[in-house]
């Protein structure tokens, strides 16, 4: 017994020391395994007499159940060990930068045409569309514009041999629009236009919308009050506004719209951002629509002059340039 | 048009301040584009003469002069001035006075000597940029008058920003109009007298030109001094309304034009020849103009002649040898009325736009002629002299135009507006315009007066009520019509969403010009289809392109020259072909060079190939959800592709389009590498989009054989493929290609494939014998089909 329990103390001391997995399990193997000490002393239990029997059997499991406690205590601390260097030894550089995490971006004209689009399809205006290289009849005439009319000559136009030109503006899509359909009618119609003036604050090609809306019940107030919510969500704030006269052969009474627009270095302009109508009714009559029951407003902006406001550049030219040092910034 | 305040202010009673003015113009579709203050800070400014000038004993180029205030002793101003010199009148900043540049003027010494104020050029009182010299004062210039009150100082020129409806308003008279309907004040323009005749010169006047001409008055003024000089506040409101002085018959004429918006004509009465005979140009006729140019003419043209040679170009600018010069006595004054469409556009064909043509071809007031060339006759004769000979008319009053009467209703007037305008207001608005006004039960029948070219129907009317009544006091409302809901087919991908799915596969979005020069494009081999424009800003903006790709690449060299050495572009526009009408037809595309990732730590670098590239297209045509319909082809390339490395990509066996790198022969004349590599498409097939039609999710496992065979290298894998599918049939549910390789252990002029067959049956779970079979008849057909061979 006494040597049991001295066996069962020295084998303490060992599995303390134990410093691998392995030389633990060795250490189990001799004192619990088929032919550890442990192991024998149960063995010898047989051998005694019933009553002696009881009493060393208490005796010899309490030792192999101090010995397991002490083992797996062990076992844990070396496998927390273990796991230890294992994580220390995995660590990686986290703010290495990761595997094909790079993205494009769309340009910022589409951008901010898009923004705007979306805008208006939210008020029930559907998206319309019509050719770049139009005739005279879609471009001027159906819209009011008389031949030789000095309103032609504020549209610098380019011509084909053909007598066909790249159209000046969007509105000839109201035209197309409304012929051959008959009110209610809500369009948004973006798209790229050309005039033959180029220099630093005009290209030869950019980017208007058109919108049109006819109905039965439509005034000028209308127009005044979607412009002033289409401005306060396009930008996310409000502005002061001003509705000023002005004069488009295909819109009566006509308006351009400024904005007050706060300059960075704190004084504050109008901004000229919109021109906008009542469709004339010559207009409405050239598409077959009967102005006397039908009214409509229609209103076109620059989508470049949006985008060089909304996302602050200041050369018109970058857009066209290309250069991915200019595009990387609207990613 | 631009003007002075000051005479304005002196036509109409205007109760605001400049501001105020400024703004209420520019509210009333009168829009003010500049506003230049012109005279301000001229305190203790003052005219004076020279009465003394001797050199400076110690600078060669200072002057000391002696001026007189007119009254006390003359004061000792010393000035560096050339123009300097005794008996001209000039002005004198005093000590104490602060001009507008910010000088202070102080008594000072200059090289030793006194000196008691500054003699003034005209750029240093800010009047205007001539700063040659002293601004010289005419001879009666009273000594000792402040100078601001002299000119008429302070005063602003406005340029006014005018629509073309408004010819009106190109005269101060016609403004001066309109400011008082927005004022609610009284216009103060005298009645025009006649100028008593004193002379019997005439000439005959003939009409030859219909409706283009109705009316035209023509007066002689004989006996003009021809060195008369124009006074000073005459000149001056030239010069304020951005005219220059030239001379007095000139500035007489101009100043008309500008006061009551009639253009006006002097004639060198002796170079004329019997009768002056307004009649249509004969095709290829020529007159030589005022400004030395030679006009070549149509018969589209109205022309002023004699009875014997072309003088002038009706509406648009006189001729050059019947010129007023100065020598000239005797003058022929036209003041006539041309129709608005026969000098509409003819200056502009003529490469010019005067002062007339611009007013002309908006409409002049018919009534205006007699009452312009009496005013002119008026103001020559007190400024040059002269006998006026008797107003000499010729007119076709059928011909004039005359003012149309319109209604407008009361109901209309709210519906468009949107707003009530009290009748009072209404009434008040139209009478303050001019218009003739007369009430009927539904509203207002409306005459304008002659000088409204406008007004032709009720919107019309509409327009003014709206602009005089005030934009801003018409309400804000929100459209309250029957909202339809825009549908979006789901069979189609979004543009955007297309171009946002390009730009998270890396590409960053472009916008080119349309338009490129034809020299590029038939570098590219594009040459035919073409369609140019007729009046290009450039021969490098000369062309529709009739692709996107030669303009990308150039954006592309762009930014190679700027040290982006990966570049990848895309961009959606349309293409444009010849056709009746033309053909526009939207189109993607994409460029692409440098390596095919991004640099890396822990990947090898690795060159941009053509499967990069296929994979993106890969990915957008499975998006459509439809792979089985397209196809790449080998053959058919366009000459810009490499013909190796080039596939042509058809939809249902439709070519829309191309890829592949770039031929090297193209890229070389570019200055690009073997790197760049292109896509162009037709736009629409790849947003065609599958509806989803769900099946059932198999119930049995699928299985797997992997086999690796070798065949001849010219073997595609789409015959592979193609051959497996039809030997395995529905049992196949995939084919992926996992390794191709050649070399090393594979015989010359063949390659290794190595595949994954994944087998599925719909009713049953397969067994290795069904697979062992699958994989026995997709080997047995290779080797027939494709000359393969099984690899151990």
């Amino acid at each position: 017994m006494d040597d049991l329990e001295s066996r069962a103390a020295q084998a303490q001391a060992e599995i303390d020391k134990a410093d691998t997995l392995e030389a633990l399990d060795a250490l189990r193997v001799g004192l619990l395994g088929k032919s550890g000490i442990v192991t024998a002393a149960l063995k010898a239990l047989g051998a005694l007499a019933p009553d002696e029997r009881k009493a060393r059997g208490a005796e010899v499991n309490r030792v192999k159940d101090r010995l397991a406690d002490t083992l797996a205590a062990r076992k844990q601390v070396l496998e927390q060990a273990e796991l230890d260097r294992r994580l220390a030894s995995e660590k990686l550089d986290i703010t290495l930068p990761g595997r094909d995490g790079e993205r494009g971006g769309i340009h910022p004209v589409t951008r901010a045409l898009e923004r705007i689009s979306a805008i208006f399809a939210r008020l029930g205006y559907q998206r319309a569309d019509g050719p770049e290289i139009e005739d005279d009849w879609h471009n001027f005439e159906a819209l009011n514009f008389p031949p030789h009319h000095p309103a032609r000559a504020m549209h610098d136009t380019f011509y084909f041999g053909d007598g066909r030109l790249l159209r000046t503006h969007t509105s000839p899509v109201q035209i197309r629009s409304m012929r051959g359909r008959q009110p209610p009618i809500r369009i948004i119609a973006p798209g790229k236009v050309y005039r033959s003036d180029s220099d630093q604050t005009h290209s030869p090609m950019f980017h208007q919308i058109e919108g049109l809306l006819v109905d039965e019940t439509s005034s000028f107030a209308d127009l005044k009050g979607t412009l002033a919510e289409f401005v306060r969500a396009f930008f996310e704030r409000d502005f002061e506004m001003r509705f000023r006269p002005s004069y488009f052969p295909f819109t009566e009474p006509s308006a351009e719209v400024d904005i007050r627009w706060d300059a960075e270095d704190g004084s504050t302009r109008w901004l000229e951002v919109l021109g906008c109508g009542m469709v004339h009714p010559n207009v409405l009559e050239n598409c077959g629509i009967d102005p006397e029951r039908y009214t409509g407003f229609a209103f076109g902006l620059g989508v470049e002059r949006f985008a060089m406001l909304r996302y602050g550049v200041s050369d018109l030219r970058a857009f066209f340039e290309n250069d991915l040092r200019f595009l990387k910034q609207f990613a | 048009m631009k003007f002075s305040e000051n005479w304005l202010r002196e036509l109409v009673e205007i109760k605001a301040d400049r501001a105020a003015l400024a703004h209420a113009l520019t509210m009333a579709g009168l829009e003010v584009e500049e506003l230049t203050p012109l005279g301000e800070g001229l305190a203790g400014v003052v005219v004076v003469e020279i009465v003394g000038a001797e050199k400076h004993p110690e600078a060669d180029r200072l002057q000391v002069c002696k001026v007189s205030m007119g009254q006390g002793e003359p004061l000792q101003i010393v000035c560096g001035a050339p123009n300097a010199r005794v008996g001209i009148k000039v002005p004198l900043a005093t000590v104490g006075a602060n001009l507008p540049g910010g000088i202070a003027i102080k008594a000072a010494k200059l090289r030793g000597v006194e000196s008691f104020g500054m003699l003034c050029s005209a750029k240093e009182l800010g009047i205007d940029a001539d700063a040659s010299g002293l601004l010289e004062l005419p001879l009666d210039a009273p000594v000792g008058k402040p100078l601001a009150d002299y000119l008429g100082l302070p005063d602003a020129s406005i340029e006014l920003k005018l629509t073309p409806n408004r010819p009106d308003c190109l005269g101060l008279v016609g403004l001066a109009h309109d400011v008082a309907a927005l004022f609610g004040s009284a216009v103060k323009v005298p009645a025009q007298a006649s100028t008593p005749v004193s002379s019997e010169a005439g000439r005959g006047i003939r009409l030859e030109a219909g409706a283009d001409a109705p009316r035209y008055l023509g007066r002689v003024v004989e006996g003009i001094d021809p060195q008369a000089r124009t006074p000073l506040w005459l000149a001056e409101r030239l010069r304020r309304s951005g005219l220059r002085p030239i001379s007095a018959v000139v500035d007489v004429t101009n100043y008309v034009m500008l006061e009551l918006g009639q253009p006006l004509h002097a004639f060198d009465n002796d170079t004329l020849e019997g009768d002056v005979v307004v009649r249509h140009a004969r095709h290829g006729e020529t007159v030589k103009l005022l400004d030395g140019s030679e006009a070549k003419l149509d018969s589209g043209f109205v022309l002023i002649a004699d009875e014997r040679k072309a003088l002038a170009v009706a509406g648009v600018m006189g001729g050059y040898n019947s010129r007023v010069t100065d020598t000239t006595h005797n003058i022929f004054l036209e003041s006539a009325h041309f129709a608005p469409a026969a000098i509409m556009g003819r200056a502009r064909k003529l490469g010019m736009h005067t002062d007339a043509s611009h007013r002309f071809e908006r409409g002049v007031d018919p009534e205006l002629p007699r009452r312009a060339l009496e005013r002119a006759t008026e103001l020559l004769l007190s400024i040059a002299g002269g006998k006026a000979g008797p107003v000499l008319i010729a007119e076709n009053l059928a011909d004039l135009p005359t003012p149309a009467t319109v209604t407008l209703r009361r109901v209309r007037l709210k519906r468009v507006l949107g707003v009530d305008v009290a009748d009072a207001e209404v009434v008040r608005i139209f009478t303050a315009l001019g218009m003739h006004i007369e009430t009927v039960a539904d509203g207002w029948r409306v005459t304008a007066p002659s000088s409204r070219f406008d007004i032709e129907r009720e919107e019309d009317l509409v327009e003014e009520v709206a602009r005089i009544f005030g934009y801003d006091n018409i309400p804000t409302h929100t459209p309250a019509g029957a909202l339809t809901l825009v549908v979006e087919p789901e069979a189609r991908i979004n543009e955007l969403a297309l171009r946002e799915q390009l730009a998270a596969r890396g590409y960053y979005e472009a916008v080119n010009l349309s338009f490129l020069s034809a020299d590029l494009l038939a570098r590219w081999g594009f040459t035919e289809y073409l369609v140019p424009l007729a009046n290009p800003l450039s021969a490098d903006l000369a062309v529709m392109r009739p692709a996107l790709l030669p303009g990308l690449i150039e954006a592309l060299r762009h930014n190679r020259a700027r040290q982006q050495e990966r570049v990848r572009l895309f961009e959606v526009a349309r293409v444009f072909a010849a056709g009746d009408p033309p053909l526009e037809t939207p189109s993607l595309a994409i460029v692409a060079c440098g390596s095919a990732h991004a640099e890396q730590w822990g990947e090898a670098v690795r060159p941009l190939d053509f499967h990069d590239l296929k994979g993106d297209l890969d990915a957008l045509i499975a998006w459509g959800g439809e792979p089985q319909r397209w196809s790449v082809h080998a053959d058919g390339l366009p000459g810009w592709l490499h013909p190796g490395r080039g596939a042509r990509v058809a939809r249902d066996g439709e070519t829309v389009g191309y890829l592949g790198a770039l031929h090297p022969l193209l890229a070389k004349t570019l200055d690009l590498g073997p790197d760049v590599h292109v896509l162009e498409l037709a736009l629409e097939p790849l947003l065609a989009r599958r509806l989803p039609k769900a099946q059932p999710v198999p119930r049995f496992p699928s299985v797997r054989r992997d086999i690796a065979v070798d065949l001849p290298e010219e073997v595609q894998w789409a015959q592979v493929e193609q051959c497996v599918r039809g030997a395995l049939g529905s049992q196949l549910k995939a084919l992926d290609l996992f390794d191709r390789y050649s070399g090393k252990g594979v015989e010359i002029g063949r390659k290794s494939l190595a595949m994954g067959l994944i087998l599925q049956d719909a009713s049953r779970t397969l067994t290795d014998d069904d697979a062992d079979r699958c994989v026995r008849e997709a080997v047995g057909a290779l080797e027939t089909a494709c000359k393969a061979r099984l690899r151990g």
